[in-house]
């Protein structure tokens, strides 16, 4: 048995056909200390792991909208099923397009306000700690984390934002600068139980000040400090 | 039988793409006013009649054709 503080975190990455991000969240995790262990979307059954990345891209093609035929894939079926038995799920611009598309998140992506494809460094605001996302951030931290995207305008009606807000289920809005026209600058929202993530912005191109902004660690260490936890309280 | 399903962004819904090109048509010189895009989906069904195909068609919108909560959906059966 290891402890949590030595417990190496295994997280699946899933790769679509089209996806493009998958290798560098490979190796943000691998670089925070996570073992990332690859899943193709034609597996049926996810590996034992503490969580799930969906990645960044355009999963077939984008085609019909993004996410929605990737959401029926079969890793997506068995995504569904770790994230119902609580298990953390993050989901990074395409992913956060699939999870919407799924049903797993509130709200769904829109073509951007411009329709112009948008790729440059934004300022995010983090709205809540006590998730498994963001508690290495802190309460009003801003996050300079590159957005490169055509279809990241969120959408939901107002009753939905209402809910939203009122579940504090907006962990991270646009700060200044909305790069799709989203509503309420919404950039990234959590599930009502807290345990399925989505965010437009790429964390994983923002692990290390070389590659412009270190912030994207914050989000990508919180989980694993999460998955560490959980290790920790099952031994 | 032969289906098309018409995908449209509902009311109340921004629809850029469709502000672009009732842009491009005024510079046109065309005098028009909320142009709206949507998409047309045709397919050739399989089924026994047309209320069976209808009650498919139905279900494919609700599963994957369109988001309901921004697009609303048309379905009509040719002969």
């Amino acid at each position: 048995m290891t402890s949590g503080a030595t417990h190496t975190p295994r997280v699946a990455v899933v790769t679509f056909p089209g996806s493009q991000d998958d290798r560098d969240a490979v190796l943000a995790l691998g670089a925070l200390g996570a073992q990332a262990v690859p899943v193709w979307h034609a597996d049926e059954e996810l590996p034992d792991v503490g969580a799930v990345v969906i990645p960044g891209g355009f999963s077939y093609g984008d085609y019909l909208r993004a996410g929605a035929i990737a959401r029926f894939s079969p890793a997506m079926e068995g995504v569904a099923r770790f994230a119902a038995d609580g298990g953390l799920v993050l989901g990074i611009c395409n992913g956060f397009q699939i999870l919407c598309e799924a049903g797993l998140l509130p709200g769904t992506l829109r073509p951007n306000v411009s329709l112009s494809f948008v790729c440059r460094d934004v300022a995010l605001r983090v709205e809540r700690t006590d998730t498994p996302f963001t508690s290495r951030c802190s309460p009003g931290q801003s996050l300079v984390i590159p957005v490169k995207h055509g279809e990241g305008c969120w959408y939901g009606d107002d009753d939905l934002v209402s809910d939203l807000e009122e579940n504090s289920q907006i962990l991270l809005r646009y700060d200044g600068d909305n790069p799709n026209g989203s509503v309420a600058d919404v950039a990234g929202v959590i599930n009502r139980e807290g345990n399925v993530m989505g965010l437009m912005p790429h964390p994983e191109h923002a692990v290390d000040s070389l590659l412009g902004s270190p912030d994207g660690a914050l989000l990508l260490a919180s989980m694993l400090d999460a998955v560490r936890e959980r290790a920790a309280a099952l031994v | 039988m032969r289906v098309s399903v018409l995908v449209r962004p509902k009311a109340g819904i921004l629809d850029p793409q469709g502000e672009a090109v009732e842009g491009s048509l005024r510079k046109l010189g065309f005098s028009v006013s909320e142009a709206r895009v949507g998409r047309v989906i045709d397919l050739e069904v399989e089924s026994g009649s047309a209320d069976e195909a209808r009650t498919q068609v139905d279900q494919m919108c609700h599963k994957l054709l369109a988001n309901p909560l921004i697009e609303s959906y048309e379905i009509e059966l040719h002969d």
